[in-house]
């Protein structure tokens, strides 16, 4: 199929405070937040970004909406590159990509009725009001608040959780969007509702026909929604394929570690060391090579010369790793 | 049982009337083991571990109920010179427990000089031990809290909570704003600690993948009351109250093979007003009329290791392969036939 979302060498780097030293010797030390990320998301695919915090993953959604650019590199949307958008097609892309944002309980403002935050995106997108009303009943339909009249004139905080993380994303919907990047979605909700929200978005993907980016730090629960998974570290991509090989038999020896690190709800679980030394580096001075050298428990003299490159393997499954090439 | 816990109730009083945060709850922990209290939010966890603490927010309330420490029961006053010595707290966020503005060593032989009348020589020196004891190098004592990783704080924490040799540690959450692999590391360290010092430990979350990783028994609650504990392999392995079961299915697992979690319909009660009967009602699928006007009262430990707060408690095998099924779950509060 094919793609709608193309990122090609994207370079991200953010800008931190300078010491005194580093003014002197005009240097500006940067975070880099991405270092080179490339992949492809086919038109309808739901793929899964995990990793620990600052790995790069918000950011790679946040520049995949254009909410942010890029310092090098590009993201095309529909064969339309993201970097020239302006004017009226920078508003239809807008329309056609949407953020569902993590925590419900902040997405939306306390002050603003439940009506007035779903008609938002359709009086910034220049809806005509006469349609408002149809339009905000159809994707109340869609994450199932059949009964919107209960809903539209109440506040946030009048809402449940699971309530509210429905209303987020009907908003997201109301423009009927093709792409939509949600950025931990369900993260803040209790156990019990959060399967409900899973199935719905699953749901409301198929039969929209949207294609989807979900931002985790939860293995165990992308594994839920969706078939391919990328795997970040330190700004790049170190594994990238189906979720269930990904989870089953992972190749990069941080993937390894990052599984063999989730519990699971079984008391017989193994409970044997981790296979990974020490802690995330500094992203402003990562290692040189490999990022996951100085953690990774098989390193040798090559991971310290060269970065590995993402090398495809036989199944749909890249890694980037020494090892695999050898 | 180092800590026996009966029949506690804790009010909140809030301009829309009186919240029965904990309603009832009962549960104890033995020496020496790790016991993981579980439920979703609002379900009273965190309240009843405030209330052993005496450290309950100024509009709450002990309403009723006995808090037994080592045989003797305890009250707000009584409890306050047990703090540190016998009774240790490690809080969610590593953050909230240190001052951003004294270094971490500072805090530590603080503790030390203030609650356990060391000398500050003697202070420091076991400062550094308790660095040591927790995985943190002994150079980073005079940095400040900014300056660590949110998993050295945490590590911090527990070092400041262990200061005074408690024999009891009670954890909220204390792995949840973690990264996996920075979690397992703690979970890690909780373990040994508790088996080189013979803590009891007291571990709050609403986690079971956690409590199953960490504990030896397990209490769930739900809307303010114990509805089931036991040994963990019991009562994760087979559950007999339904919320236990609901929550079972729900959570996800990383290693199952199945594609779909099945969510528990509705949301829990509003604790101002619960509904009468058992609190699951509701959202039960196995519940009976007589279920929305009695509740049961869960079964004492002394006469068995796992018990349930269930009317059906005798149908738990029978309900549990019932429960597996997602179409069990899809009837929506409408009461069962039998």
């Amino acid at each position: 199929m094919a793609a709608l979302v193309s990122v090609r060498d994207v370079v991200k780097h953010f800008p931190v405070a300078r010491s005194l030293g580093e003014v002197v010797r005009r240097e500006r030390p940067v975070v880099r937040a991405l270092d080179g990320v490339s992949f492809d998301v086919g038109a309808g695919d739901a793929v899964a970004i995990v990793g620990e915090s600052g790995c790069g993953k918000t950011t790679l959604g946040r520049l995949m909406l254009k909410l942010v650019e890029p310092t090098t590199g590009s993201i095309t949307f529909d064969g339309s590159a993201l970097g020239g958008l302006k004017g009226p097609a920078l508003g239809a892309f807008r329309r056609q990509a949407q953020l569902v944002f993590q925590n419900p309980f902040d997405a939306l403002n306390p002050r603003f009725t439940i009506y007035r935050a779903v008609a938002e995106p359709l009086v910034n997108a220049g809806i005509p009001e006469a349609e408002h009303a149809d339009r905000i009943a159809a994707a109340f339909r869609r994450v199932h608040l059949p009964d919107l009249d209960r809903y539209l004139d109440k506040y946030p905080h009048q809402l449940s959780g699971g309530q509210l993380q429905r209303v987020v994303l009907a908003r997201a919907l109301v423009l009927a969007p093709r792409f939509l990047v949600a950025d931990e979605p369900v993260s803040m909700l209790d156990v019990s509702v959060r399967a409900g929200i899973l199935a719905l978005m699953r749901e409301v993907r198929d039969a929209m026909g949207l294609t989807a980016i979900y931002i985790s730090h939860d293995l165990a629960l992308v594994r839920y929604l969706c078939d391919r998974t990328l795997v970040m570290y330190l700004g790049t991509i170190v594994e990238d394929g189906p979720t269930g090989e990904i989870v089953r038999r992972p190749r990069h020896p941080y993937t390894q570690a990052l599984v063999a690190a989730v519990p699971v709800p079984d008391p017989d679980q193994s409970r044997a060391p981790l296979p990974i030394k020490g802690n995330v580096p500094d992203a402003r001075e990562p290692p040189s090579g490999c990022r996951f050298r100085d953690r990774c428990p098989h390193a040798f003299a090559r991971c310290t010369d060269e970065p590995p490159p993402l090398r495809a393997l036989a199944d749909g499954h890249r890694v980037a790793c020494h090892l695999e090439i050898n | 049982m180092i800590l026996e816990v009966d029949g506690l109730q804790i009010h909140y009083h809030t301009a829309g009337g009186t919240v029965r945060a904990v309603d009832g709850a009962s549960f104890a922990i033995p020496e020496g083991r790790i016991v993981g209290l579980v439920g979703e939010s609002g379900c009273g966890k965190t309240t009843a571990v405030r209330a052993i603490m005496g450290v309950l927010a100024e509009n709450g309330r002990r309403a009723g109920g006995r808090v037994t420490f080592k045989g003797k029961p305890i009250d707000e006053a009584t409890t306050k010179p047990l703090l540190w010595r016998d009774i240790a707290y490690v809080p969610q966020s590593a953050m909230s427990s240190l001052d951003p503005v004294y270094t971490v060593g500072t805090q530590i032989v603080e503790v030390l000089t203030k609650r356990g009348r060391h000398g500050r020589a003697a202070a420091r020196a076991r400062a550094a031990e308790l660095f040591d004891l927790v995985g943190l190098s002994e150079s980073r004592l005079g940095d400040y809290p900014h300056q660590f990783s949110g998993g050295m704080r945490q590590r911090a924490a527990i070092a400041m909570a262990l200061a005074l040799e408690p024999s009891l540690l009670l954890a909220d959450e204390p792995v949840t704003a973690l990264d996996v692999i920075v979690q397992r590391q703690i979970l890690d360290t909780l373990r040994a600690l508790q088996q080189r010092l013979k803590l009891s430990m007291v571990l709050v979350t609403h986690d079971i993948s956690v409590v199953a990783y960490l504990c030896d028994e397990v209490v769930v609650m739900y809307a303010g009351q114990v509805i089931e504990s036991g040994p963990v392999r019991e009562v994760l392995g087979r559950p007999r109250h339904p919320y236990t079961m609901g929550l079972r299915n729900a959570f996800p697992d990383l290693m199952s093979d199945a594609l779909e979690l099945v969510p528990i319909a509705g949301s829990p009660p509003d604790l101002g007003d619960p509904p009468p009967g058992c609190r699951f009602t509701p959202r039960c699928p196995f519940a009976l009329a007589s279920c929305s006007t009695q509740a049961a009262a869960i079964g004492s430990r002394q006469d068995r290791a796992h018990v349930s707060a269930c009317l059906r408690d005798g149908e738990a095998d029978h309900l549990r392969t019932s429960a597996l099924d997602p179409v069990t779950w899809q009837r929506s509060s409408a009461y069962a036939t039998s």
